[in-house]
């Protein structure tokens, strides 16, 4: 919907301005380390020095002596309370149909800790100063044992796990071997490419916290922690590791500071402390210090892959071979195994019509940090895969490579679209995309000013990504079906109250994204009562619906369209107290702007007189329920495919090896927008982490396992003379299976603009293949020929 | 050790170790949560405040160098219904999202305008140097500064 269609200046399409945005700017935001508890403890927890070690004993008789000291809780603690094993949320099938390996995840590390950063130990004290203080003086005897760290030689060097050969969780298989072979017997042309996707490491600015309670009256446990999803986290606290049942465990998510992926996932401290909480009988907080977030947050991406496309004489793409070594880390975190699989695989069709798509996945594991879904989740990693190749052979044959992808473009009229690798696309326009991209970047101006760039001895390059993704993971029945634990479905409800404000709860979780003003903007907009009348509320077990939060850029395509559903059960409860209230049937009243209207009459009652009248139901349907509230769990029919194309131009300095991302144009269909403000906000954020990806962030390890990009000292993330301003713009074309005809946005910019990015530089350095992320030093040295 | 500060305005004495660092005492002894800690290398920025009007990161400065300061944190420049001018420029251009940067992205942009003229987008960026979000890809942070450098 264009800004000009608008109907109110709070409604679906407005820009409102963000009504979270008044507590974040004065300081009175509520995130996990500015609550405390009256007699709360402090937690440290001990983390291993080695990549792969075999713990023998841990002597814990020198901390505990330590003044303000309340506990030292081991590993071995847990599996004695018996405790659980984190679970993985998705069962993959390898290729011969058997399930993927799973090595054993205890919370916290027992008898062997695989990655640089595993917890063993949980240090308690009256203060944090004890805490650390004691932790110093834990004394584990360990035997240290040779790590697997390097992800391409991992499945022939040292097995880590018993009855786990070569370090393969799983062999991973989509589409029709037979079908692609023979048409790469055919091609006339094929271009091969071979690409690394480096490991990053997500960096939310609040770091992982939690502060966890036991209620010895009621026996009740309440975690605050940093989710995504509190109610996932209440699922596997309680039917997987087992620490309280469910009706007995309340997880709050209070204000989250980011997430990008990152705090989707159960992880051991929260685990940890929770349980520790029921143990001591007092609260007990932790907060990560940021050394930890990089050695234990679950890490993204970390990809070896050998691609192949085939091309017919006029172009075509006729096939697309994609052979991927995945790095899982140590053990497979919660979402870990479907990332380099169902996320990635069935994404490499990409906007194209390649009729023949074959990919094999091995994952992989190696004594690092678990890898799971970092923004983008797969879906950067195959788009990074087909816009590297596709530009790389635009260049071997000589095509412009804006053309080369539009003649192989699925067009407006294919549309529902089925590609090779299972997914069947509803709508998308690329070629709009591709066009205002092009308009806003003045293509055709590129020559020029080239040509001045060399003057002054720069070279510019200019690279396209056309990329898409699939977001709101669904239906749940598919999903499930493909091994997913967990349906994909979001709750929502609307609670009318008795004076006419409303009590809106969602399942889906905000941690930035703005989900208080959008949903209320749906609801007003739907209901036809005042924005302001409007309050969000969402991540707390205790308050509402089970849920499965966010993740996928799926908040408004699902968690919205519960809302709208939930909306549509209130009207149609409403039209018959209102008929009822008019002496009329509920089949002649209709539902226009907040007022139920009877027909051909000027008869009409507000919605807020029909919720009191739901509350003091004197003048009543006789069989109908008192109250105006209403729920709803809305399980999508198909994915959404938001798509778009990013184009970069950066400049080369020839004797510094210094790049400079000049300019940055993205051009996303992310169908109807709620916020466009909002939205803008999302795109900038995703290319900023996909700029990252490309020209700064690499997490590394060295060959013993040990992470030397441990913090932001060593980690470049982007800071703001890293980035140029972007020129961003959207397209529509409207979900067709979902109320809102939403698509989903979070995660686009750091889809498209890795491969827009790695493009320009190769196309700056004449075509020279460079890896990610290209810093200087690396430009410096191919521009050297080395 | 006792050490006597003024925060927001407010005199204030605190006891602490002599090693706990300014941002911990906003935090924990003050109860001022709005200054944030992101890191432990002092790189990210999300505890910066005012001290005697120039932005510091908190976390530099320990309890007593702290003493005799003169502090304002992020509680301190305005509130709901007068807000600073950089604050309201914040909301305004959507130059926040999760918000835990933001306070001492403020404190830091206000800094910036009230100490240099003539701010130009790279200017803006330069002086944003030591302050991380890994939200906004600091678009809409450079332009609410602009719009407070240019006067509105």
């Amino acid at each position: 919907m264009s800004e000009a269609e608008v109907q109110s200046d709070t409604g679906i399409g407005a820009p409102v301005r963000r009504r979270e945005d008044v507590r974040f700017i004065t300081g009175a935001g509520n995130y996990t380390d500015d609550i405390n508890q009256p007699g709360q403890l402090y937690g440290v927890f001990c983390r291993s020095p080695h990549a792969r070690a075999r713990i023998n004993a841990i002597d814990t008789s020198e901390a505990l002596a330590v003044e303000g000291v309340v506990g030292v809780l081991t590993g071995a603690d847990m599996v004695a309370d018996g405790l659980g094993d984190l679970p993985c949320g998705w069962l993959v099938k390898s290729k011969d149909g058997s399930d993927m390996n799973s090595s054993p995840h205890p919370p916290m590390a027992a008898t062997v800790a695989n990655y640089v950063g595993e917890p063993y130990a949980l240090v308690v004290a009256e203060s944090t100063y004890a805490a650390r203080q004691a932790a110093e003086l834990v004394m584990p005897d360990f035997d240290e044992l040779n790590a697997v760290v390097d992800l391409g030689e991992a499945p022939h060097s040292e097995q880590i796990y018993e009855g786990i050969e070569q370090n393969l969780a799983y062999e991973w298989a989509l589409g029709d071997e037979d079908a692609t072979r023979m048409a790469f017997a055919r091609a006339a042309h094929v271009t091969s490419i071979d690409l690394t996707n480096n490991r990053l490491i997500p960096n939310a600015m609040e770091p992982r916290a939690c502060l966890g309670a036991y209620d010895a009256a009621s026996g009740e446990y309440t975690l605050y922690t940093t989710s995504q999803n509190p109610h996932l986290e209440r699922l596997v606290l309680s039917a997987f590791v087992q620490v309280a049942p469910e009706h007995k465990l309340r997880i709050i998510a209070p204000d989250v500071g980011g997430g990008f992926g990152s705090k989707i996932f159960i992880y051991a401290e929260e685990t940890a402390v929770i349980w520790a909480a029921g143990k001591v009988k007092r609260p007990i907080k932790w907060v990560a210090d940021r050394s930890e977030s990089f050695l234990s947050d679950a890490h993204g991406r970390d990809h070896i892959t050998h691609a192949e496309l085939a091309l017919d004489d006029n172009g075509r793409f006729t096939g697309l071979k994609v052979r991927t070594t995945a790095n899982l880390g140590a053990y497979l975190s919660t979402f870990g195994s479907s990332v380099p699989t169902y996320l990635y695989g069935t994404l490499l069709a990409g906007q194209y019509k390649t009729p023949n798509i074959y990919v094999e996945v091995q994952g992989v594991y190696t004594n690092t940090a678990p890898v799971d879904a970092y923004r983008g989740a797969g879906r950067p990693e195959a788009t990074y895969v087909v816009e590297r190749i596709v530009e790389q052979a635009a260049r071997e044959l000589g095509k412009d490579p804006a053309d080369l992808r539009r003649m192989n473009m699925i067009q407006p009229e294919d549309f529902p679209y089925e590609t090779p690798v299972a997914l069947v696309y509803d709508t998308g326009n690329y070629e709009a995309s591709l066009d205002r991209a092009l308009e806003l970047i003045d293509y055709d101006g590129f020559e020029a000013r080239q040509a001045r760039a060399a003057e002054d001895k720069k070279r510019r390059g200019i690279g396209f990504a056309c990329y898409i993704e699939a977001c709101g993971l669904a239906p749940s029945k598919l999903a499930i079906e493909l091994g997913a634990g967990v349906g994909l479905y979001e709750s929502g409800e609307i609670r009318i109250n008795p004076t006419g404000s409303v009590s809106v709860f969602t399942g889906s979780h905000s941690h930035g994204q703005g989900h208080e003003t959008t949903f209320a903007q749906v609801v007003s907009d739907k209901l036809g009562i005042p924005y302001e009348d409007i309050e969000i509320i969402h991540g707390d077990t205790g308050r509402m619906e089970f849920a499965l939060g966010t993740y996928g850029s799926r908040s408004l395509a699902v968690g919205g369209s519960a809302l709208v559903e939930a909306a549509g059960k209130i009207i149609e409860k409403g039209k018959k107290i209102a008929a009822h209230m008019m002496e009329a049937d509920a089949e002649n009243v209709d539902f226009d702007n907040g007022q139920f209207v009877l027909q051909d009459s000027n008869q009409a009652l507000s919605i807020q007189e029909v919720a009191f009248a739901s509350y003091v139901p004197a003048d009543y349907p006789e069989d109908l329920e008192p109250g105006l509230t209403a729920k709803t769990f809305y399980d999508p029919k198909n994915f959404t495919y938001p798509a778009g194309t990013h184009i970069a131009e950066v400049e080369v300095d020839i004797e510094t090896g210094v790049t400079t991302l000049v300019n940055f144009v993205a051009v996303d269909d992310f169908g109807h927008i709620v916020n466009p403000l909002i939205v803008h906000g999302q795109v900038h954020g995703g290319v900023a982490q996909g700029v990252g990806q490309a020209m700064l962030e690499h997490g590394i390890y060295d060959e013993y396992g040990q992470l030397q990009t441990g913090s932001m000292m060593d980690y470049c993330l982007p800071r703001a003379d890293d980035l140029p301003d972007f020129d961003i713009d959207t397209t529509v074309t409207p979900c067709t299976h979902n109320p809102l005809g939403v698509k989903g946005c979070g995660e686009a910019g750091a889809i498209g603009s890795p491969a827009a990015v790695i493009n320009a530089i190769t196309h700056a350095l004449g075509n020279k293949d460079i890896s990610m992320p290209a810093t200087p030093e690396k430009v410096w040295r191919a521009i050297q020929g080395e | 050790m006792k050490i006597s500060l003024t925060v927001n305005g407010e005199a204030c004495e605190v006891d602490v170790s002599n090693n706990t660092l300014l941002v911990d005492i906003l935090r924990t002894h003050l109860g001022l949560t709005g200054t944030h800690v992101g890191c432990d290398t002092s790189q990210c920025g999300a505890c910066t405040v005012h001290v005697d009007g120039r932005a510091i990161k908190a976390c530099t400065v320990i309890a007593p160098q702290a003493d005799g300061m003169n502090v304002t944190t992020i509680e301190g420049i305005g509130t709901p219904d007068d807000l600073h001018p950089m604050q309201e420029a914040f909301r305004e251009c959507h130059a926040l999202q999760c918000g835990f940067c933001t306070p001492g992205m403020i404190m830091q942009a206000i800094d910036l305008v009230e100490n240099n003229d003539n701010l130009d987008n790279r200017s803006i960026r330069e002086g944003l140097e030591g302050n991380l979000c890994r939200c906004t890809g600091y678009h809409n942070i450079v332009r609410a500064i602009q719009s407070v450098a240019d006067g509105g």
